[in-house]
Parts: structure tokens; sequence; C-alpha cells
């Protein structure tokens, strides 16, 4: 079914209205069918709930609802990502406005009885904030300080149904663009917006749109960036397995005003369920005519490809991805000239993140002047965040750029884990720092990242408590980079090499004081030599660190002790006098090096011990220390 | 086991398939993934037969296999099991999760079971931090793996003597 115009699309919306009419709406629990209408039954199809075995719930629900006789009152849905994935597999119920966390398919049967057949929630998989043991059903602390514009459809609709899309705005703000503004006002209307590229780099969004689309060329290309490759991000596979249509809708409107007529969505092989979704929105476009040729009656002609990654992360530097997507080895290439003069096969490409696009169609839709009207005076809008390590509340998190580290580990985050004390922040993934205490209540932006020695990167939020060592994290960080860096600049594939050898020295309780002088003038020397992003940021981690937590490099390297009790070769073992003289340990520690006779205290052979904890974690009476 | 005639040659598969594409050279990588379906690996005489079917040097065959860690020369084993090194898990005690999982299969991460029933890999950030530290087998994500007993449970699920009272 083609839709022939704006008002066919209207009318579709019209129609599909009825979809969402349940949703969102406060409504105390009273009947099974209180309105005569289906009620909804949202369970999130997003990637931890559906890991752990969301679809399965979902398939109970249904089984069960029609063994009741309840399956044309009730309708099963699933969704993208709440966010909330500390509490997965969560759903939600519709109109009653009640959310269950925590659910497993052994909950099936209960919620069904109780919650639609009595008529009353089941008030043991509703969320129980720790801190006040307060019961929540709706309107949870965790989405107080939120604001969700990137992430808007995803929970709130299912992604596989394109008329639910439509009834939520969806392609209305093409619309508007195809019939009612000019390329031109398009891009100054992102460009008012203050939109800033959502991968990590920064840059304005409408400048790119408008660098791209100068000058005479035969063909532009429109590539959609879905290379999620920092480790610990995952807004991007989120957007795309909960709202794929608004992707596709933006990379639309980037087209019309671009004048290109041809997209790739390029996405890591690593996310085959957004790849389904995705694969379901482009199918379910092109049958509604929403891609394709004439679109909407218009003589504007897109459509879109995607392309596999195959497991590179400097493949989502843009000269990279653009080579991978030309069928090539993923390496970077001297700018200028920028994609957006010469691209893919050499032709004017613009390259956006999937969040950027994500907030395209709310722009265009409510305004520049409102989005502008969110963030801080140079970072517009929000950001969305992978809040995930030592943290109460694991998930992701949308919050108005300008929100402070605090109020997101804390008020959403619900503080650290086991009630244990904050040691630093790492955003920006491999490229990005290490934030400590004293900047927790810098308001988080563009700029003040950088000014403290991290970055905004993709948004990958990871807190670390005082049982991480941050000499380790930095090797861990080095790691990633020696084995993702492409090779291509001496600087950066030999230099990443000997700085995770001396952090791998010190971490041995091998290292010198000499090695810390040798860690920043490497550490600046490759910044300043390599190509890519990449490498000018694979420093990051150690610089950072070394600043912030220099006295943990020197415990190391002064004391050979790691003060979080990480590093296997600084750890000692001792056995205290709490020993009983029960001999457990003896017969768990592989290495022998245990002796003492029974009913007297035992002692390690320090030479010898392997420092495997084996002996520690057998213990019954708490006798054996770790330092 | 391709000796069965129903199932037909995974080349003339693989031929089949490039011819239907528009584009050819172009589509190296998407090709190369289509390969690693069919063959499991991609081992020196596919490269080959992709260089001489899209008429480009095997080297730059070569080339691309060897930059992007998806692809892999080595033969698989029947179920890959792949432990998440993103930061998220890291801090969660992957690295222990790792160590445990090879000392219960005998092998070092990147190696195969002598009876080829695992592979062992590390992966980068699955996104699903929630349920930090995690290992996904055969693209089925096994979450809160944190002692050795949730290992052994996960890893159970993939032994034929339990698939088979399953």
């Amino acid at each position: 079914m083609k839709l022939k115009d704006t008002t066919a699309l209207n009318t579709l919306k019209a129609q599909s209205l009825a979809l969402l009419e349940n949703r969102r709406v406060t409504n105390p629990i009273t009947t099974p069918d209180a309105q005569g209408k289906p009620r909804h039954i949202m369970v999130c199809g997003g990637t931890g709930c559906h890991a752990s075995d969301s679809p399965e719930i979902a398939k109970h629900l249904k089984e069960e609802l029609d063994q009741r006789g309840l399956s044309d009152q009730v309708e099963v849905l699933q969704t993208g990502c709440f966010g909330f994935c500390e509490k997965g597999p969560i759903l939600e119920i519709h109109p009653d406005n009640v959310l269950y966390v925590d659910v497993s398919t052994m909950d099936v049967v209960d919620i069904v009885e109780e919650h639609f057949i009595q008529g009353k929630r089941l008030e043991r998989l509703l969320y129980i904030d720790p801190d006040t043991e307060k019961r929540f059903a709706s309107d949870l602390p965790f989405y107080h300080n939120q604001l969700r514009i990137a992430l808007r459809n995803c929970s709130y609709i299912a992604p596989e149904e394109i008329r639910e899309y439509i009834a939520a705005d969806g392609y209305q703000a093409l619309a508007k663009v195809l019939f009612k503004m000019t390329p031109s006002s398009v891009i100054e209307e992102i460009k008012k917006s203050g939109l800033r590229g959502r991968g990590g780099g920064g840059f304005p969004t409408g400048v790119k749109w408008e660098l791209t689309g100068q000058g005479e060329a035969k063909q532009r290309y429109i590539i959609c960036n879905a290379d999620e490759g920092d480790p610990g991000a995952f807004m991007d596979r989120s957007i795309l397995e909960g709202d794929p249509h608004s992707v596709l809708e933006a990379m639309l409107i980037a087209g019309s005003a671009i004048g290109a007529a041809h997209g790739f969505i390029y996405i890591r092989a690593e996310y085959p369920l957004a790849i389904h979704r995705l694969q379901i929105a482009i199918n379910q476009a092109r049958e509604y005519g929403l891609l394709g040729e004439g679109i909407l009656g218009s003589d504007f002609c897109f459509d879109v490809e995607i392309k596999y990654g195959a497991g590179a992360f400097v493949c989502g530097e843009e000269t990279a991805l653009i080579h991978s997507i030309e069928g090539a080895r993923g390496e970077p290439s001297v700018k200028p000239p920028f994609p957006a003069q010469q691209g893919l096969w050499g032709k004017p490409t613009c390259v956006n993140n999937v969040e950027t696009f994500a907030n395209i169609p709310p722009i265009i839709l409510r305004g520049a002047e409102w989005f502008s009207s969110i963030g801080t005076e140079k970072s517009k809008g929000t950001k969305v965040f992978a809040l995930a390590g030592k943290v109460n509340n694991v998930g992701l998190v949308e919050v108005p750029m300008g929100t402070t580290l605090r109020q997101i580990i804390f008020d959403i985050g619900g503080g650290i884990k086991h009630h244990k004390i904050f040691k630093a922040a790492q955003t920006g993934g491999p490229s990005g720092g290490c934030i400590p205490t004293k900047y927790l209540d810098t308001p988080i932006d563009y700029e003040s990242l950088i000014s403290i020695g991290s970055m905004m990167g993709s948004g990958g939020l990871i807190v670390m408590d005082d049982s991480d060592c941050m000499v380790n994290i930095a090797k861990f960080f080095l790691e990633f980079t020696v084995d993702e860096s492409c090779g291509r600049c001496t600087a950066c594939r030999v230099g990443t090499k000997r700085l995770h050898e001396i952090l791998t020295k010190i971490t041995e309780g091998k290292g010198t004081l000499d090695d810390l002088d040798s860690l920043e003038k490497l550490s600046k020397i490759i910044k300043d030599t390599s190509l890519c992003g990449l490498g000018q940021s694979a420093p990051n981690p150690i610089l950072s660190t070394l600043e912030y937590f220099r006295d943990e490099y020197l415990a190391h390297i002064v004391d050979k002790s790691c003060p979080a009790g990480v590093c296997k070769s600084l750890l000692k073992y001792k056995i205290t006098d709490k020993c009983k003289g029960c001999t457990l340990c003896t017969k768990h520690c592989p290495a022998n090096c245990i002796t003492g006779s029974v009913k007297e205290p035992h002692i390690i052979d320090e030479d010898r011990c392997l420092k495997c904890g084996a002996c520690m974690e057998k213990c019954r009476f708490g006798a054996i220390i770790r330092h | 086991m391709y000796n069965n005639p129903l199932i037909k040659d995974p080349y003339q598969q693989l031929d089949d398939y490039i011819d239907g594409l528009p584009y050819k050279k172009e589509n190296l990588i998407t090709i190369l993934h289509h390969a690693q379906e069919l063959f499991g690996y991609l081992p020196d005489k596919v490269q080959w037969h992709i260089a001489q079917k899209l008429d480009i040097p095997s080297a730059k065959v070569y080339g691309v296999v060897s930059f992007y860690s998806f692809f892999t020369m080595k033969p698989r084993g029947q179920h890959v099991a792949n432990v998440c090194m993103g930061t998220a898990c890291f801090v969660r005690g992957s690295e222990k999760l790792q160590q445990e999982i090879e000392s219960q299969l005998g092998i070092k991460t990147g190696q195969t079971t002598e009876d080829q029933l695992f592979s062992l890999d590390s992966v980068r950030c699955i996104g699903a931090c929630g349920l930090a530290p995690v290992m996904t087998v055969d693209g089925k994500v096994h979450g809160r793996l944190d002692n050795a007993e949730d290992v052994k449970q996960a890893l159970a699920k993939y032994r034929p003597e339990t698939m088979r009272e399953a």
C-alpha cells in the first residue's frame, strides 16, 4: 500500500492512532475490560532483556492469555529498550500504567491471574527503591531527571510495526520537509538547532549537511554510522532496535536537504537483532512508498541499503568506514579532502551517527528554537549515556546536556553498587579518560569533558569503585587500542604497543619512576603524529589516570602494591591467627604452598604462591587476608 | 559433509550468490560474510576462489580477511563461545570469567577444543551491560556468570549429552 501523498499519510495516521490510544494514560487499574479496548502488555525487547529470555516471556504470556480466554482483551507486544536494563526483563501494561521488573517466565501465570483476572497489581514484581523501600508501579526515580528525545519511541511503540511509528507522528517531519520547506531552510533549521554529532567528535550536523550539499555533483550519499565499537556503549543499537524508522526518516530528510538519492547504514555484524528490525523497517517503508521513487507524491527518490561491518573499531572513523563500504580494508585516509567533498566512491558524502539522526525528526517538527532551549551554551539537546559498571541502575539514560555526573550516577543510577565508594567515571571509551570525584559536579557537555581530560565519545559511561585499579584500567584500554590500531601509522601501531608494555611492567611490579616520564612523553608523540582519531586519542586513558590517580601508579612502582587489590603479581596472601587449622586451604591450594599441622595455624609460602585466591575463597573462618 | 547430493556444492552456492549481486568488487565484504556462513571459515582455497571470481588479486582478499576480526581463517568448533571484553563487563570481572572458561574447556582464547565442540573467542561489548559479565554461545547471551558453577551450567547446555536429554 503506497502512500501517494501527505493526505494518505495523515489518513493512515488517523487510522493508526487507535494503536497507541491506550498508552501513556494514567488510569487506575479497574476491571479487565474497563475501556472496552484491548490492553497492551509491552514486553521489553532490548538487548539485555532479549538476552534474559523476554521473547519467551512474551510467548508464554500469549499462551496463558489464550488459555484464559483473554487474548482478545489483552495484546502482547515486543518493544525496544526501556533503558532500565538493571531490572530486566521489564514489561509495562497499558493503560494501567504499571511497570513490572525482574520478570521471568515463572511469573507469567501470576501476572495473568492477579493483574488481569483479579484486577489487582502484582506487588512482588513492582520496583522497590533500595533506599526508601517504597514500591513504584510507575514514575520510577530512574526516569525522573531524564528527557527522552532520541529514545522517545523506544519502549513506547512496537518497532516492527510501521503504523505505530506513523501514529506517533512518524514521517510527519519528512512530509514537512518535502512540501513545506526548501533544502536550504532545512539545513538552516538544523544549524540553528545547534545539534552536534553524537558519535564522539561533536561536529555541528547542520554545517556538515551544508558542506555536503555544496558544489556540483551528479551523485551524493548519506551514510548512517551504526558501527558502534566503543566497548560499553549500546545506545545506537537500542535506537535501531527500538525505533528504526526514526533513523530512516532522518536519512530521508538529510537526503532531500543535501540532494542525495542513496543511503547506506553501516552496522556491526555483531548486532543481529538490530539488523533484523532495520531490515523489517526498510521493507515496510518501501511497501508504503516511503523509500523508493516519488516519495509521498513528490519527485524525491531515495533508497537505503544495509552494509555490514566486520569487527574493526577503526571503522567508526568516517574515512575508514567509507573504505570499508567500498569493500576494502578499513584504514583511515588523510583529511582533507573531507568526505563532504570526496567521500564514498569519490562523491560528496554525509556521515552521521545513529543518535544524531534520531534527533532530526523532532527538531524539524518542533523547531530549532525548542531544541536549542535544551542543554548548555555550546552543546544543545540531550545525550544518551550507557550507564554501566559498578552502579546500581545499569541502563540507558537520556539527559539534557549540562546534567552533572553526580545527577546521572547517584540520582538516576541509584549510586554505587554494594554501598562502595565512587572512585572514577570513565567516558568516551578507549578515547576518553577517567573522571575523579572532584569533577562529579561538572555539568557535562562536549567542551567541559575535554577540559577535564576526557571526552563525550559515543556516550559510554562506566562507573568504577575503590576495588578498580586505575593502572589496570588504563592497561585494559591500551590493550584494546593495540588490538584495534589498523597499523597504518607507526606512531599508533608501535607506540600503543610500547605504552601497553610499560603498563604491563608497572602492574607486574617491575616499573620504575622513569617509566612514568616515558609514558607521558610517548603519549604526547602518539597524539601529535597519528592520522586519525583512534591514535590521537589512544593515550587519553593513560594521561587522565596519570593526572588524577598518580599516587596509584606510585604505589605500584615504589611500594610494589596495588591499593585496589587487583594486580595479581603485587598481591600477598597471609594467614592470620584466626586460623583454626582445619586444613581446608591446603587441600585447595593448587601450588601446595600452604603448610601446617591440624588444629595449628597454617603458613603460606609466598615464593611459591600463585596468588589465585583459592584458599581465601574456601576459608570458613575469614582467616586469610589479601594485602 | 558436502557429499550429500541433496546439498548444493558450497562453491556453486557462493558463485550463484555472487552472480546475483549488482556490484561485485565493491561487495567484497558482503561476499566474505556470506562465504563464512557457507564454509564456517575462510581458508586460502575459498579466498582464492573469490579472488578468481571477482577478478581481483588474492592479496586484496587476504588483506581484507586478515583486517577484520569477524573473519576467521581457522575452522571453528561446533559452538562458538565469546566472552564479552567490553569495559562494563571488564570492571565486573570478565577477566576472571575468561580464565574460568579457559580452564573448564582446557583451551586458550582463540583456540578450539580437541573434540571440535567449542571455540573460544572474545568480543567487544554486545550491549548487555546490565547482565555483566556475559558470554555468548552461538549468539545466545548468558549473563551474570559470577562463579564457576554458572559457567559450567551455561556450557553444559551445549554438550551433546545434555542436548539429547533436553
